[in-house]
């Protein structure tokens, strides 16, 4: 990436007395991951010690470090040095594709009879519709864990719940816009939920706790209530779940 | 503290109150994972604890909000409690804050109700020791992370706490904090913000009404953020796509009413914002109660860097 005049991306924003915000893009593309993921990784290294925090996101990645170790002015000129030489990560194209077994049920996914009558499709072809594309992550936030994804296909585009659940189940498969998440922990939601999955999506004994990490490629996979549970996953209908 | 330190039982809470948490540092390195920082909400009170208790940096220490926590020492103690003065008793007596003391086995420490600020911070020397979980004892229910119990909970009656045993090598620095260091929480502060991006995206009369305005905190005020009520500010932005948010982030939904945000904050968020308050500025206002009035100041970095740097080096190794 090249340096730009003023107003132009990427820009480096203050984000308090410890962070930068790097905008690099101006719109959600799966497109920006792979330019993010490399930015991450560079600051890592360059930053070394110094380093407290990145917060990668649809556009952007907040930096944040210990203003005692760099004062700010050196770490935005650091952000920039790396900014000038910055080349996008390669191995997305061919990265490894999480796959998600995923139960598509209504007793697990409540919604899907209103994402059916929203968008005008059947049930099956809602499923088809959502387990037949790779997704990338594009930040991960809300809770720990929980990964946004996207896109979704345009015809499965469906807006939030109007009053958000006090509980969804752990494991729970939803979509909303244009995004697509799985629920790592039982938390308030009110997304859309179209079945559930047997994957460990947030583990505190696992090494990098997180299943999912930003730029990583998802795909969900209709397996059968037997094969779901023979994964471990958990069927309990919703209402008994909440 | 070391590893290879012992622990042993030496607190049992007889009565829990409604808030009381332990705060390490807080957790960090993870927030790409979308676990947010915890930690103390005040963290120059938690500081000026641990220091005047003996212990370094990064210790862990309770966190007790409102008061209404009655705990019981089960052997002789040395400790320090710093931060609001919540009307905290021993056996009845007064308990002096912002220095070392010492907590006689079977002695009833007590806290009441909030006198001055919402938060204090109780020290003992050596530490309370609890198994990290991503790093730290840092407890956030919402994420059931940390704490005594490693799922978050906040401190219950009947818990019997944990502790380092001291080595007894005796401690060095001050077990009493100068005047000018212990804060009385009851002046309504001057908060020091840094302007962020969206800043020219305000109108300029809301920026006029940002700074000059005399704010009220709400009653939505939690270790996650505090709202501020006064004029409806107004910016010509309604929502970012989700970004990463710094503590002390200063973010104004569509309501107009500014909220800041502290230590439990989710990790990314689509408010535009007027900027982020100093660490030591939103220390300073999760210290104020609802119905407190504050201000906003704009304030370049240089001079509150300083000041933030004079403040670590006094504490951090």
């Amino acid at each position: 990436m090249t340096a730009n005049p003023a107003n132009a991306l990427p820009r480096l924003e203050s984000a308090g007395l410890d962070g930068w915000m790097v905008r690099l893009f101006e719109q959600i593309d799966e497109a920006n991951l792979p330019w993010i993921t490399a930015l991450a990784r560079q600051c890592e290294s360059a930053f070394a010690d110094a380093l407290v925090d990145l917060v990668p996101s649809y556009t952007t990645l907040l930096v944040v470090f210990d203003p005692v170790r760099l004062s700010p002015s050196d770490a935005r000129q650091k952000i920039a040095g790396l900014l000038a030489d910055l080349k996008p990560d390669e191995d997305l194209g061919t990265g490894q594709v999480h796959e998600l077994p995923t139960f598509y049920d209504p007793s697990v996914g409540p919604d899907l009879d209103r994402v059916s009558g929203h968008t005008g499709m059947t049930v099956e072809q809602v499923i088809d519709c959502h387990s037949n594309k790779t997704y990338r992550v594009f930040a991960l936030g809300f809770a720990p864990g929980f990964a946004f994804m996207g896109l979704t296909d345009p015809r499965l585009e469906c807006p939030r719940l109007d009053t958000p659940r006090k509980k969804v189940p752990v494991g729970s498969v939803a979509i909303a816009a244009r995004q697509t998440a799985a629920y790592p922990t039982a938390t308030p939601g009110g997304w859309n939920l179209l079945g559930r999955t047997s994957a460990r999506l947030f583990d505190r004994e696992r090494e990098g706790f997180s299943l999912l990490r930003v730029g990583d490629q998802v795909r969900f996979v209709s397996v059968s209530r037997e094969e779901f549970e023979r994964q471990g996953g958990d069927t309990t209908p919703m209402e008994a779940a909440v | 503290m070391t590893a290879q330190s012992k622990t042993e039982t030496a607190i049992r809470v007889h009565r829990a109150g409604p808030l009381t948490l332990l705060q390490d540092r807080g957790r960090f390195g993870v927030r790409h994972l979308g676990v947010t920082q915890g930690g103390p909400a005040d963290l120059y009170s938690w500081a000026w604890a641990n220091y005047l208790a003996g212990n370094p940096w990064g210790t862990a220490s309770l966190e007790i909000t409102f008061g209404g926590l009655q705990l019981i020492a089960e052997r002789d103690l040395d400790i320090a409690i710093a931060g609001a003065d919540l009307g905290a008793t021993l056996d009845g007596q007064p308990v002096p804050l912002w220095q070392r003391i010492t907590w006689k086995e079977g002695q009833k420490l007590s806290f009441a109700s909030p006198v001055s600020g919402l938060r204090a911070y109780l020290s003992v020397q050596g530490g309370f020791a609890a198994e990290p979980v991503m790093g730290s004892v840092a407890c956030v229910s919402r994420e059931q992370l940390g704490g005594f119990d490693g799922w978050g909970s906040k401190l219950a009656e009947g818990d019997r706490l944990a502790i380092h045993t001291p080595d007894g090598k005796p401690t060095e620095g001050m077990t009493k904090a100068p005047d000018h260091a212990r804060k009385d929480f009851r002046e309504s502060p001057v908060l020091e913000l840094l302007p962020g991006a969206q800043i020219a995206e305000f109108t300029g009369r809301s920026l006029y009404d940002a700074f000059n305005t005399w704010w009220r905190v709400d009653d939505r005020a939690d270790r996650m953020g505090v709202r501020l009520l006064g004029p409806k500010l107004q910016c010509r932005i309604g929502s970012l796509i989700s970004e990463g948010i710094n503590l002390g982030g200063v973010q104004v939904p569509p309501d107009g009413q500014p909220i800041a945000l502290l230590n439990d904050r989710q990790t990314i968020g689509g408010y535009p914002r007027l900027g982020a308050l100093s660490p030591l500025s939103a220390s300073r206002l999760a210290q104020c109660l609802p119905g407190q009035e504050v201000r906003l100041r704009a304030c370049g970095s240089g001079p509150v860097l300083e000041h933030y740097r004079c403040f670590l080096a006094g504490f951090r190794p």
